[in-house]
């Protein structure tokens, strides 16, 4: 029974983080400034992050950790390379 | 393969309610995203998701593992703390690109440049736009 809710609560997890991710998809699309895309494609990275690590429960299989991990780094690299290049026009000075 | 039917009722209890926690309060974090009318507002919202959210999911993650394999399985504090350290760097870096973007655009329609930081002006500066 309990086994059952968990499977269920994590299908409700995915499309949950499914749906945040799509409002960092809709930020970049809509998105007035250039800023406000660089947000989105902080905040998705972030919920694909999350999203990798219910898939990881979900499958059982450490890997998706990792996975998680590298999604996390290069988002946030992602992020600050983007609000460096919005500053200056150039990422590395 | 997973190995949900070896989990006892309570670890699968505690396991779903982290992972609806953290998956609503991301979602939460991410319409305030969509729905905040200024950008400086808009910075704070999905701050939400990358705190509160991904420490719940990864205490889920903690908990289902942990009982699985019978051992203490703690790699998860690892993103937990490269995203609440990475985080405020990320968008305090953009937060300064975008005020600056501001001020520049403000001076070039010759509006004053310090309204929202008075103690950007400078007193005797000429406003931009008038020919000196």
């Amino acid at each position: 029974m309990s086994q059952l809710m968990l499977t269920y609560s994590l299908l409700v997890a995915q499309v949950l983080l499914g749906l945040a991710i799509g409002c960092g998809a809709l930020r970049i699309f809509l998105g007035p400034r250039a800023q406000d895309r660089v947000l989105g494609f902080d905040t998705l990275s972030v919920n694909a992050m999350l999203l990798l690590l219910t898939v990881g429960i979900r499958t059982g299989e450490a890997l998706y950790f990792e996975a998680a991990l590298a999604t996390a780094l290069f988002g946030f690299v992602g992020t600050v390379a983007l609000a460096k290049f919005l500053l200056r026009g150039e990422v590395i000075e | 393969m997973n190995g949900i039917e070896h989990l006892p009722p309570w670890a699968a209890v505690l396991t779903a309610v982290f992972l609806l926690t953290g998956a609503a309060v991301t979602l939460i974090g991410s319409l305030g995203l969509l729905q905040l009318s200024t950008f400086y507002e808009r910075v704070h919202a999905p701050t939400l998701g990358t705190t509160l959210g991904t420490v719940f999911i990864a205490a889920a993650s903690m908990v289902y593992f942990s009982v699985l394999q019978t051992r203490p399985v703690l790699h998860e504090v690892l993103i937990v703390v490269l995203g609440v350290v990475t985080t405020p760097i990320a968008l305090t870096v953009l937060v300064g690109a975008a005020h600056f973007r501001d001020t520049a655009e403000r001076a070039q329609l010759g509006e004053p440049v310090g309204r929202a930081l008075p103690h950007a002006r400078v007193p005797g500066d000429a406003p931009t736009g008038k020919a000196g």
